[in-house]
């Protein structure tokens, strides 16, 4: 199982994390890998905290049961922080990527103490100065790429285009704004732990 | 070589049903196999297909409509879930009985109440004994297999009956997994035109169907399907042999994965099978023989393979996502123990129900059945058959 990453999201339902999983995974499959994506469906409303999953591998992969210890996790709001257990079976050697401005003093009580690596990135900016919109999927997406190195940026951003050609085919004027989040997303991303 | 594809369960069972374009699909929408109907719509709304779409106002008009279409010498499918198809029940015994060969694919949801949109066994176990052939799959490939070879099994003379293919709600339906597609040409060939026997609309020969069946002939008539779902365990094999022979992938009764030499057995169906063979894996690392039993067709019931596959092992675990309430075990456990009864094997083997309602079924789960499993092998004893595994409150899998 060595060679199989493991990624769990959190997010609010409208937030697009549940897309964002489908979308690595494409990206994924597209440079070769055996992917799953899927989402913990509950009662599907604006806001709710909402969890999706995404496992990759180089060999088939077999196991059909929600992911409780990831190598990575995403946070798509920080306001979930608070009140959902992120790092809950979080690998010490894996990290967590959270959107979000507050300072590695205020997340690390959050984080009850996770001694792994912790990365910030502000989706918010990203997203407005991108997509003068905020859309905080796009970013953590290039954000879990470039942290887990599950393949190039350079290869990522090759397939993204062509995702968000196909995704966005009827309204192709914000291809380029998605193209840019994902650009200024890999600039963006700071590690603070 | 098949095409690469990355797709979810309901994405490829809607695939599945674009390349077999059936003459009539009847559907209404039910979570979690919605997908599959509005998938197939717009492939009906595009011109891929060329079939019929009736947007039923109900499920027990989808599966009437279907047996209308059938009768009247077409080919027809529908797609299900949980109450949907509790609501067509009535008319699934029809459609059986009337020896129409529908296919449709079953997306297993727990049945209200209360109400759960999640994945169990309970909607499928509530058509065990309509006479509908019930394959299960392990995951998106299975369904879409399953659905390529479900009208050739169906529509074969010695059968004429309609058949079901299960996949887990949510777990593989909603799930995006690689797959491998085949060639719209190449299944355009293997499933092939549907010319029944008899049907409504030849007029060179009027027949009924239907019609009032009492005492003279009913029995006689119940007798001819159990012949036919006799008859059906042969055809699937035979449509497999072929199907194999295109795709290189290889199906029977069911998958025995590292069960020849195995000391503990899980049997189980649909996605659990995955997440068991990785347990397997991972026991067979540390030197213990543990193998799994993976049922696909449920219906009809191979008996006769499933005691003569479970043969050497020493000790059982069956595994039912579906509590019949009976208090004494699901349906999976008590027709393998009848089949091991009936072939003269006694090996001690447990029930255990699981996953309802959508409970997690994780490695850890999997683990705990063949270390009790292990204690039985031990022991030689089997205090309570009757098990639980992973319900709250419930301590030791309710030993």
């Amino acid at each position: 199982m060595d060679n199989m990453i493991e990624i769990r999201w959190h997010g609010r339902g409208g937030q697009g994390a549940k897309t964002a999983s489908l979308l690595l995974a494409d990206a994924a499959f597209n440079t070769g890998k055996y992917i799953q994506g899927f989402p913990e469906y509950g009662p599907e409303r604006m806001g709710a905290p909402i969890t999706a999953y995404n496992r990759i591998s180089t060999s088939p992969i077999r196991i059909h049961s929600n992911i409780y210890e990831p190598d990575f996790v995403v946070v798509v709001d920080d306001s979930l922080l608070e009140s959902v257990n992120v790092t809950s079976g979080l690998k010490q050697t894996g990290a967590i990527i959270i959107n979000t401005t507050k300072d590695a003093n205020l997340l690390k009580p959050l984080l009850k103490d996770y001694k792994g690596k912790v990365y910030a990135i502000d989706a918010r900016k990203v997203s407005e100065e991108a997509l003068g919109k905020y859309f905080p999927n796009t970013p953590m997406l290039a954000a879990i790429v470039k942290v887990s190195k599950i393949m190039t940026e350079e290869e990522f951003l090759n397939d993204m285009k062509g995702s968000f050609k196909h995704k966005f085919a009827k309204k192709p004027e914000v291809i380029e704004g998605n193209m840019k989040a994902l650009e200024l997303a890999m600039q963006a991303i700071i590690e603070i732990q | 070589m098949g095409i690469r594809e990355r797709l979810s369960g309901n994405e490829a069972s809607a695939i599945a049903m674009k390349q077999i374009n059936p003459d009539v699909v009847a559907a209404f929408p039910i979570t979690p196999s919605t997908e599959i109907p509005q998938y197939f719509s717009s492939f009906v709304s595009n011109g891929k297909v060329d079939t019929e779409f009736v947007a039923v106002e109900s499920e027990h008009s989808a599966m009437s409509a279907c047996i209308g279409a059938e009768a009247a010498g077409s080919r027809a499918m529908t797609a299900t879930s949980s109450n949907g198809l509790a609501y067509m029940w009535e008319m699934v015994h029809i459609a059986s009985s009337s020896r129409l060969p529908i296919v449709m694919p079953l997306v297993n949801r727990a049945i209200s109440g209360p109400l759960n949109i999640h994945n169990d066994h309970s909607d499928a176990m509530g058509i065990r004994d309509a006479g509908w052939i019930m394959l299960f799959s392990e995951n998106n490939q299975e369904a879409y297999d399953n659905l390529i070879m479900a009208h050739r099994i169906a529509e074969h003379k010695d059968v004429m009956l309609p058949l079901t293919v299960c996949q887990d709600g949510f777990i593989t339906s909603h799930s995006i997994e690689n797959i491998e597609l085949i060639e719209d040409e190449k299944v355009k060939e293997f499933v092939g035109q549907y010319h029944p026997e008899h049907y409504l609309l030849n007029s060179k020969e009027p027949i009924a169907v239907g019609p009032m069946d009492l005492q003279a002939y009913l029995f006689e008539h119940k007798y001819a399907e159990h012949q036919a779902m006799k008859n059906a365990k042969k055809v699937i094999l035979e449509v497999a042999k072929e199907f194999e022979k295109m795709t290189g992938r290889s199906y029977g009764l069911f998958e025995e994965y590292k069960l020849d030499d195995c000391d503990v057995a899980i049997v189980c169906m649909n996605s659990t099978a995955g997440t068991t063979k990785v347990v397997v894996d991972e026991l067979r690392e540390k030197g213990i023989k543990a193998g799994l039993l993976k049922l696909r067709v449920f219906r009809p019931f191979p008996q006769e393979e499933i005691a003569k596959a479970l043969s050497k092992v020493k000790a059982v675990a069956v595994l039912d996502k579906a509590e019949s309430l009976s208090s004494c075990g699901g349906p999976l456990f008590t027709e393998v123990t009848s089949a091991m009864y009936v072939n003269n094997l006694n090996v001690p083997t447990a029930g255990y129900i699981y996953g309802i309602g959508g409970r997690d079924t994780t490695t850890k789960d999997i683990s705990s059945v063949y270390e009790d499993l292990l204690e039985v092998v031990k022991t030689g004893k089997i205090n309570n058959p009757y098990r639980y595994l992973g319900v709250k409150g419930v301590k030791n899998n309710g030993i």
